[in-house]
This record gives structure tokens, sequence and C-alpha cells, in this order.
């Protein structure tokens, strides 16, 4: 038996990016049902682009077996550490990157 | 406030004692809801950095998922494999090692993709205990559950 799982689509494929290295984004706030690889502590919070790694199937789908298409564009989005806890108590120059999908990411308001 | 593993969980474990998880179960709250495994942020402790010779079992175990994700085969993807141990709750998640997730996850795919049935696995697992019991080898009571 084989799924639908399939290589990788062609990167530039589909498509432009919505966002560009040195955008503001926020990550939506909103409830996830199933798989997911956003992170609970960046949900609602602002960031910036730091890269376009390119398109990928969408995990999100991919864990059900389906082909994960639509194929969505990941980015790399740092936050500063002081957005992302509130309480946090190192340098207020320190942050974090994680890697994003373009349907989790808003343009900042 | 820590509790510790169930001793069936360490019954389970073949030969690495090392690999005992010394992990609390903490439950996951927060806007929007956490998944299981989603605990960046949480406090657990220190993490356990000891190293440990990996088990024949959980060399095997990788290998299974190599090859059942791989081109010629996918039978699954890794975000399935994922999928699945997300799913497992707080208490299993917390109290299992890193091969154990993967185990009872590629089983359980196995079965949802209907490569085999669950009564095919039950037995032949079957048959594996039987045959380790005739060489009077230490069989583990322990099931992992679907």
């Amino acid at each position: 038996m084989v799924s639908n799982v399939g290589r990788l689509p062609r990167q530039g494929a589909g498509k432009a990016p919505r966002f560009a290295a040195g955008d503001w984004v926020q990550v939506a706030a909103r409830p996830v049902l199933g798989h997911c690889r956003t992170p609970w502590y960046v949900r609602g919070k602002a960031g910036r682009i730091i890269a376009v790694h390119g398109r990928f199937r969408d995990p999100e789908r991919l864990a059900y077996h389906r082909p994960g298409l639509p194929a969505q564009v990941l980015y790399k989005v740092r936050f500063r550490q002081r957005e992302v806890w509130p309480t946090y108590r190192g340098f207020d120059g320190d942050h974090i990157e994680v890697d994003i999908y373009e349907h989790w990411l808003e343009p900042a308001s | 406030m820590a509790k510790r593993a169930p001793a069936t969980a360490a019954k389970t474990r073949q030969g690495v004692a090392s690999g005992v998880p010394k992990r609390q179960t903490k439950p996951r709250k927060g806007a929007g809801g956490r998944a299981t495994h989603d605990v960046g942020g949480l406090s657990f402790g220190a993490i356990d950095r000891s190293e440990h010779d990996l088990a024949l079992w959980e060399k095997r175990t990788d290998a299974m998922q190599r090859l059942l994700t791989s081109p010629g085969n996918r039978a699954f993807s890794v975000d399935g494999l994922r999928r699945v141990i997300e799913d497992y709750g707080e208490q299993v998640y917390d109290r299992t090692t890193y091969y154990e997730k993967w185990i009872r996850a590629l089983r359980n795919l196995v079965v949802e993709q209907e490569l085999l049935t669950r009564a095919e696995v039950e037995t032949r697992m079957g048959e594996v205990r039987e045959r380790h019991a005739k060489r009077g080898r230490r069989i583990s009571k322990a099931k992992i559950p679907w």
C-alpha cells in the first residue's frame, strides 16, 4: 500500500511567497486541531521574517496521509525573547528563531 | 510533587537500565490549548543528558521507521509518526523513552494504513513470546496499549 506522501514540489512552484525577509509578521493565535508544528509559545506573538526556506508539503496534512497540498512556504521567524516570554530575565536583545509555515502567519498590525 | 514512572514502565525496557526517564507528568494548560508534546516554556526540571548504548530493539525500531517512510515504501510520513506520538496523552508521553514512543506509533500506523491487522500483530507477538519462553528467556508481561 502506498500513501499519498510524495516528493517535495519543486522550489518556486505555486504562488509567490506572501512575505519576504525583513517583514514583520504575527503568528495566528487560533487553537490547533490535530498535528501542528507551530509551537504554543509563539502563537499570537509578533516577529520578523529572517529567511524564506522554500515551499514544502504541509505537515498538518501529511500527518493524516494526505498529499500535503497546497504546499506551504516555510519561513524562519525571529522573535524577541521578551515578546515570547513576558517574564524573561535575560538580555534585552536576546531572541529565538522558529520555523513557521505561511498559513500560520499574518502581516503584523 | 514529582511522581516516578511506575514499575511497569521499567519492566518493558530491555536491558537499558540507564534509559529510565526521570520525568514528571505535568498538566498542559494555556490559551488555545497545548498539545501533549508542546511543552516549550514549561518547567520539567533539569534535562537528563546522560547517554546510553542503544538496545537492539531500539536500532531495529529506527530501521523500521526509515524503511516504512522511505521513498520506495511510503507507508506513512514522519509527520504521521509525530501525530500518533503527540496523541498519546500526557501520562504515556512523559513516561516513555524516545524509541518506546516510536515503536508504539509504528505498530499503530501499520494497522491504521492496513498493512497488517491488529489480530496479525497480536498473534505474531504471542508467537514471539512463546519462542522466547521456550528458550528460558525473561519475558515482560507488560503490553503496549493500542
